[in-house]
């Protein structure tokens, strides 16, 4: 660059004295890893997730094995697994998970929409947030299985009240989590859309949403998980299919294996659609400068 | 022409920011505001952006009142507040909301290439550095072809070097189509080398103490005798606004007052 030559001469010595450093050396080595995963962790690292549970299963079975127990009330692994493969063979699996599913996702998303519509407005106006807060918190201190009675009279014991539950059950952390996260938005960030003269809506939607992202993933993913929480709920009060049918069906009828299968199946399902949640939403979040994004947590 | 008009801030708690300051600034005219610390120089800067409302008097650009953010009047702040989430272009062009996305594109690729950024287009903000990013910022407010442009300490988080390679490189800029600058600073020599006329405040409340025109032309030698001089005197008029013993004098009188020597 031209100008640098209107600098006093010794700072034509600092870029020499930079390079001798040994700094240079530790800030290339990170940035190459970063380029070419290793196949430790590559390969190793999610296994390293899976070695605790599968340790736990393989030492239950061994001992079930060695006859020191007989797993009547807790059975190994190996029977657990031989009622899931009995259950999807007749076809009743898919039909409980599909029921399940079904109630999950739309409960989710009916909670989800609202929500974040609801925790966008009082995030953004204050007023909306006096006038619609306190009520929001005021139900939110309702323990939400106390609906139940009042959903089934309202909507009857079908599909509409365990979806209503569990709509219900999604809504308050994604509210909690939009409004919250909107409250703590950088204000100078805010001021450079004031600058732009966005509208309300526009620094919503240009300003906000996008700087709430990182935590609005969080809510959802809290969100999921009561949903699951509010599904089995649901099933156990009335049901004729889901998972959580089976787990009352396991119950009623003294088969622990089958209680098991269904506790694995939610597990498994759970974690799989969270980690949905997480793909879904990693290329919108590339951007952040984040402790848990060196890390590679 | 920007018109400031006794503008007076006093905060809610009581705390008298701002105390009648008055100023008249022509177009394209570059005007550094230099005073101690709370003498409501970012006050007045943002009572100019229309980000803070001024408790009294009135800030109007050619005859319009400013109460709001306007669209003739770009801000620069002293951190480069870019949006983390979008791009280095995007954020470049983040002010050009309207008109057809072909011609934003082409105006944002001409600023990046005009701040030597344009290898950088699709980085994201945290693999600038301080100096880059702050680059980004000033072509961002630039991008939407502000009348006046506002500089809040742009370069005070900067490394002595970077900051004397954005103070050329703004005036680089400002001389493609003349926007009036007015950068607040505590750095004399930043003041000197940048402005046409150097407002000096005094504190508590803030007001305006003096002016000196830097009758300098442009490119300025910072080792020049001249600039030496210019610099002496910023400093002496700081020096006495800060001493509570000098009263205040009729800043309105005109320029010819700090040409004391």
């Amino acid at each position: 660059m031209p100008r640098a030559l209107a600098i006093p001469d010794q700072t034509r010595f600092l870029p020499a004295m930079i390079s001798d450093a040994p700094v240079l050396q530790q800030t290339t080595e990170p940035a190459e890893s970063a380029a070419a995963p290793s196949w430790l962790s590559r390969y190793a690292r999610p296994l390293l997730g899976v070695l605790l549970p599968l340790i736990l299963a393989l030492g239950w079975e061994f001992l079930v094995w060695l006859g020191w127990s007989n797993g009547r009330l807790v059975p190994p692994p190996s029977r657990v697994f031989a009622t899931i493969v009995d259950l999807a063979r007749s076809g009743e699996l898919v039909r409980h998970i599909a029921a399940t599913l079904w109630r999950v996702g739309l409960g989710f998303a009916f909670g989800v929409v609202a929500g974040t519509l609801l925790g966008a407005i009082s995030g953004y106006w204050l007023l909306a947030r006096r006038l619609l807060d306190p009520t929001v918190q005021a139900l939110r201190a309702i323990p939400s299985l106390a609906w139940v009675p009042l959903f089934i009279l309202w909507l009857g014991i079908f599909e509409t009240s365990k979806i209503a539950l569990i709509a219900v059950g999604v809504f308050f952390p994604v509210y909690l989590g939009v409004m919250g996260a909107i409250l703590i938005v950088d204000r100078k960030i805010v001021e450079v859309g004031r600058t732009f003269r966005l509208s309300g809506p526009a620094m919503i939607r240009r300003i906000l949403l996008p700087a709430v992202l990182p935590a609005y993933v969080v809510s959802l993913r809290v969100g999921l998980g009561l949903g699951w929480m509010f599904v089995v709920a649901a099933e156990l009060i009335g049901a004729s299919e889901g998972l959580g049918y089976l787990l009352l069906d396991g119950q009623q009828l003294g088969k622990p294996a089958q209680i098991l299968a269904a506790i694995v199946i939610f597990a498994i399902l759970g974690k799989l659609t969270d980690w949905l949640i997480e793909i879904a939403a990693a290329p919108f979040l590339r951007w952040q400068d984040a402790f848990g994004r060196a890390t590679g947590a | 022409m920007l018109a400031l008009d006794r503008v007076s801030k006093t905060y809610p708690n009581g705390v008298q920011a701002l105390a009648r300051f008055s100023a008249e600034i022509r177009q394209g005219e570059i005007v550094a505001i230099i005073g101690g610390s709370g003498c409501g120089k970012s006050t007045l800067l943002r009572a100019i952006a229309g980000l803070d409302r001024a408790s009294s008097g009135t800030v109007t650009l050619d005859n319009e009142a400013i109460a709001a953010p306007h669209a003739k009047i770009g801000i620069i702040f002293q951190e480069p507040r870019l949006l983390p989430w979008l791009s280095v272009a995007d954020n470049i062009g983040f002010g050009l909301a309207d008109g057809p996305a072909t011609e934003r594109r082409e105006k944002v690729a001409r600023a990046l290439e005009r701040v030597g950024l344009a290898e950088k287009a699709q980085a994201w903000p945290r693999e600038l550095s301080g100096g880059q990013a702050q680059r980004v910022a000033i072509a961002r407010a630039l991008v939407p072809q502000p009348e006046v442009l506002l500089l809040d300490e742009p370069f005070s988080a900067l490394d002595a070097f970077t900051r004397r390679d954005l103070q050329d490189h703004l005036l680089d800029l400002w001389a493609d189509t003349r926007p009036t600058l007015i950068l607040v600073t505590h750095d004399v020599d930043e003041a000197v080398v940048l402005a046409d006329r150097v407002l000096v405040m005094r504190p508590r409340p803030g007001r305006l103490f003096d002016q000196i025109e830097i009758n300098l032309g442009r490119p300025r030698d910072r080792n020049s005798p001249l600039f030496e001089n210019f610099k002496r005197s910023v400093l002496t008029s700081l020096d006495r606004s800060l001493d509570r013993s000098v009263p205040d004098r009729d800043a309105t009188q005109g320029p010819g007052q700090a040409m004391w020597w």
